[in-house]
């Protein structure tokens, strides 16, 4: 019995150094990026797709939230990172600082942040003003049945029921573009709560990612989450309509996700780090936003360098074509061509 | 006077003190049945779940992009038997031998100080453990990788198979020792040849109850193996991990994914399930009932 | 021997890793970091309060419901069961002390907190309303839940320990009660006394994996860091804050935080241990 026991131990070290022989070998390797939840869906069928066509390139991603794509990549402990909200001036120069490198925003889809909800009894859509939202997941509006839903809503028999308010407890871009939204529609927002990745709600229920969040609300009844378009189209959960700057009620569309694009397009600065929450506009949807990959300019690896930059030539030209189905909308075609213009000044060592 | 009080009160006393017997005994049944309900279902959930949702593809399948159906969880098994291995690595012997240590040098300070350290040991959190890994190994590697789990996982390995091999050892009749010592042999020779060769089979029970706990674990692979959805075989890399896969799967919103999930829960459930089994049968064998 | 030492080494190099990494935080906030409500990554204002909150308030109620029953499971498996049913069932509950944590909070979300969303929770507000723990809105998942399912997680450890603990306490005792007419019940009784200071080791041990547990409790209490009287609302332990929160805190206040969390709760649990380690030993050393 001992000799199996030794030999099986000694067996262990065996595989274990065969297997570190193999860290030389660049060809086993692969990418490894952490980050956002809310262009996971797509990201994963990117990587999925990309891996057929190249069968050298495997990208591994893992969703942990912005806030955690952020920190990796400034950590250095992945090989890009992944964000809806683009990383502060402050954040970027500690990354910078910290990998003696420089970091880079490639934008590459547009996705929207809905307010999905689980009432039962309701067949049509409900309608939010920012003001109902503020109210909401501030703990002012309780009851479904609160005027200031109805108000907007007098098709609708909104139950006289709790509302249960599911957010997210992770560091989360979503969660930044929801704020965001918020605070610029409602000053008391602004001061109270804040716009950031990981702001305190004052009411509800904490669930890990949009995918975390989503099946919050499909759990509980009565209860209204945010989240990003495709979670709540993949589950058949009902969205509501919201009402823009111009005032009109828009359901998240891929349509109205373009137009709110458009409405600034002409205004992206250099760096492509730019706000669309709350465009203008009457056909805009007004939680919108870009989501980015973080990426160091100079990269150190050959491999990774190469089918890095080859990725993402191929994700902002034919990966493209997978966000629609998807519920994202393609980037505006000069947006693209910035992009293109980031990604080729990657250079490899 | 109080002689006959006692006396001629006893049959309704007497009464009484049944009654209290007889509902405190079925109390105790009852919690014996309390306890043992929720163990049922879930086993039986999970069985059930488990099994309408396990087919080969859950075997020999990677993950599907997020949303589609269908897709196993290849990887993840592969991987979780990776960092199970890796975790031996570090906690088989290093448990082993400071079991033999506890045991065979038992009563000087410095082995109850290292018993002591071993049961605190056994109680912190896996969490923290993920903590420490993730501060000594994944940082200064600037990546997350399987070692890192694999070192979290031998962490918790560590006090279950002291613990085990301790109380095997102990069971090794002391005439033994004293035969192989009056034989002119050495102290650890004998420790190690023949009282361990006699608990041998004891110990590695206590190592497949290492290795199933540390198969069930989740919260130290969290920042340290990280998951992965391709198939990785170089250690030093991001690694899928079934708990972690259950967790994910769990969370979301995804009905195929939860039917993965529940699958995967009845692979581990299954694992801890036989690896008891193994654990009475060969305890019963060698010692009796001593247990 | 140097592998004994290495456990002991490890044992403190754990904790002065995270006492090392956590000075940021033990730095900036101090004591305040305990007593301190507040846990805003906005504005970098971290305290550990509704933390250490959640995690004692639903440990100690798993503890509460848990004690009765596993000592009667103890009892029931040692001194009442016949031997058919004594070893099956003793097999049992080793396994449910076995199944991965993460197990529990699978089921636990889809079994177990809707069954307490549609029957449990319901019953408690109609029948028990009034009192401030039982008030508000009805989520399923909660401090409440997640303290059941930790009953159940812990209550095999106790069981097992308080049958062990009995085992050892010596049969002539209880003969002894018998021949002075004690009933079963009553020599029974003379027993768990006499144990009581093991089956106290045995509880403590239960609070302890408890306090440490991550991902069940994770999975089921809701991940709000506030402090309620309802056991109906969400609340936080420090356990899952750490889980949750970990790899994504980007700001390294959040991050040392997070860990001064960690020290915090390997001190309870160390406190915890060590103190139901004492109390089995002095039971078990005197058999």
């Amino acid at each position: 019995m001992i000799k199996s026991l030794i030999f099986s131990i000694a067996l262990l070290f065996l595989i274990s150094c065969g297997k570190n022989e193999k860290i030389d070998t660049p060809k086993t390797s692969q990418l490894n990026g952490a980050g956002a939840t809310f262009p996971y869906p797509l990201y994963s069928k990117w990587f999925n797709e990309y891996a057929k066509l190249n069968k050298d390139a495997k990208i591994n991603y893992q969703s942990i939230g912005s806030g955690g794509g952020v920190k990796q990549i400034t950590e250095g402990t992945v090989d890009f990172g992944a964000s809806d909200s683009p990383m502060s001036t402050e954040e970027i120069e500690k990354a910078n600082q910290k990998n003696n490198n420089s970091i880079i925003h490639i934008p590459t889809v547009i996705g929207s942040v809905v307010l999905t909800y689980n009432v039962p009894g309701i067949a049509k859509e409900i309608k939010l003003t920012p003001e109902a939202i503020v109210g909401i997941f501030m703990g002012t509006i309780k009851k479904w049945n609160d005027p200031k839903i109805a108000k907007e809503n007098t098709d609708i028999s909104l139950p006289d029921k709790d509302i249960i308010v599911c957010y997210r407890t992770d560091g989360s871009g979503t969660t930044y573009v929801f704020a965001d939204f918020l605070g610029k529609v409602s000053e008391e927002w602004k001061t109270k709560v804040g716009v950031a990745k990981d702001v305190r709600f004052p009411v509800g229920q904490g669930g890990k990612g949009n995918e975390g969040v989503t099946g919050l609300v499909k759990q509980l009844e009565y209860s209204i989450g945010y989240v990003e378009l495709v979670y709540a189209m993949q589950n058949k959960l009902q969205y509501a309509y919201v009402k823009n700057a111009d005032g009109e009620f828009v359901k998240p569309s891929l349509d109205a996700l373009s137009k709110a694009a458009e409405q600034s397009v002409n205004e992206m600065p250099d760096d492509l780090r730019q706000s669309i929450t709350n465009a203008k506009g009457k056909e805009s949807y007004p939680i919108s936003s870009y989501t980015y990959l973080l990426i160091y300019e100079k990269q150190k690896d050959q491999y990774k360098g190469k089918t890095l930059k080859e990725f993402l030539n191929w994700a902002l030209t034919q990966g493209e074509s997978f966000a629609s189905e998807l519920g994202y909308a393609p980037l505006p075609k000069v947006v693209i061509e910035k992009a293109l213009q980031k990604v080729n000044k990657i250079t490899v060592q | 006077m109080t002689g006959i009080e006692t006396i001629s009160g006893r049959p309704k006393n007497l009464t009484r003190r049944k009654l209290v017997n007889k509902i405190m005994i079925s109390l105790c049944v009852v919690a014996g049945i309390i306890t043992i309900l929720p163990l049922l279902y879930i086993f039986f959930y999970t069985t059930k779940s488990g099994l309408t949702s396990l087919n080969l593809d859950f075997f020999t399948q990677l993950p599907k992009p997020v949303g589609e159906e269908g897709g196993g969880m290849a990887n993840a098994i592969v991987g979780s038997l990776v960092l199970i291995a890796l975790g031996s690595v570090i906690g088989i012997p290093v448990g082993i031998l400071a079991g033999i240590y506890v045991s065979e040098y038992s009563g000087s300070i410095i082995s109850t100080i290292v018993k002591f350290t071993t049961d605190v040991l056994s109680g912190i959190p896996s969490i923290i453990i993920g903590i420490f890994a993730y501060g000594i190994i994944v940082l200064p590697m600037k990546r997350f990788s399987a070692i890192a789990g694999g070192f979290a996982l031998g962490i918790i390995m560590i006090p279950t198979i002291t613990k085990i091999t301790e109380e095997m050892l102990k069971l090794v009749p002391q005439t033994l020792r004293e035969a192989s010592l009056a034989l002119g042999v050495s102290r650890w020779k004998t420790s190690l040849f023949v009282v361990v060769k006699t608990a041998s089979s004891g110990i590695i029970t206590g190592v497949l109850l290492a290795i199933a706990r540390a198969a069930g674990e989740t919260a130290p692979l969290l920042f340290t193996s990280f998951g992965n959805s391709f198939w990785q075989t170089s250690i030093d890399e991001p690694m899928a991990a079934l708990p972690l896969q259950i967790f994910a799967y769990a969370i979301s919103p995804y009905d195929d994914w939860h039917r993965q999930a529940w699958a995967g829960a009845f692979v581990l459930i299954l694992l801890v399930f036989v690896v008891n089994l193994i654990v009475r049968y060969v305890t019963r064998n060698k010692f009796g009932t001593s247990q | 021997m140097i592998f004994a030492f290495l456990i002991v080494g490890l044992v403190f190099f754990i904790s002065y890793e995270m006492f090392v990494d956590s000075a940021e935080s033990r730095h900036k906030f101090g004591f305040d970091f305990i007593f301190s409500s507040n846990w805003n990554p906005v504005t970098e204002e971290f305290g550990a309060l509704p933390f250490i909150y959640g995690t004692i308030i639903s440990s100690i109620l798993a503890l509460l419901i848990s004690l009765p029953v596993s000592i009667g499971v103890a009892v029931f498996l040692s001194e009442i069961a016949p031997k058919s049913v004594r070893t099956p069932f003793s097999f049992l509950i080793e396994i449910l002390a076995a199944i991965p944590s993460i197990i529990y909070g699978f089921w636990g979300i889809f079994v177990f907190a809707p069954f307490m969303r549609n029957t449990v929770q319901p019953i408690l507000q109609s029948t028990l309303g009034f009192l401030p723990f039982f008030k508000g809105v009805i989520y399923g998942t909660g401090l409440l839940t997640a303290s059941f399912i930790l009953a159940i997680m812990i209550t095999p450890i106790i069981a097992a320990i308080t049958r062990d603990v009995l085992k050892a306490i010596p049969v002539s005792q209880r003969e002894a009660a018998y021949a002075l007419g004690a009933t079963r019940w009553e020599a029974i009784k003379m027993a768990l006394l006499n144990a009581k200071s093991g089956i106290l080791g045995g509880a403590v041990l239960g609070l302890g994996r408890a306090i440490g547990e991550t991902m069940a409790v994770t999975m089921v209490i809701g991940n709000k860091a506030q402090i309620k009287a309802s056991l109906f609302e969400p609340a936080y332990s420090m356990a899952s804050v750490i889980a949750n929160e970990f790899s994504e805190a980007s700001g390294s206040m959040h991050i040392s935080s997070l860990i001064e969390v960690g020290l915090i709760l390997f001190g309870v649990t160390f406190v915890i241990n060590s103190l139901a380690r004492l109390l089995i030993y002095s039971v078990t050393r005197k058999a």
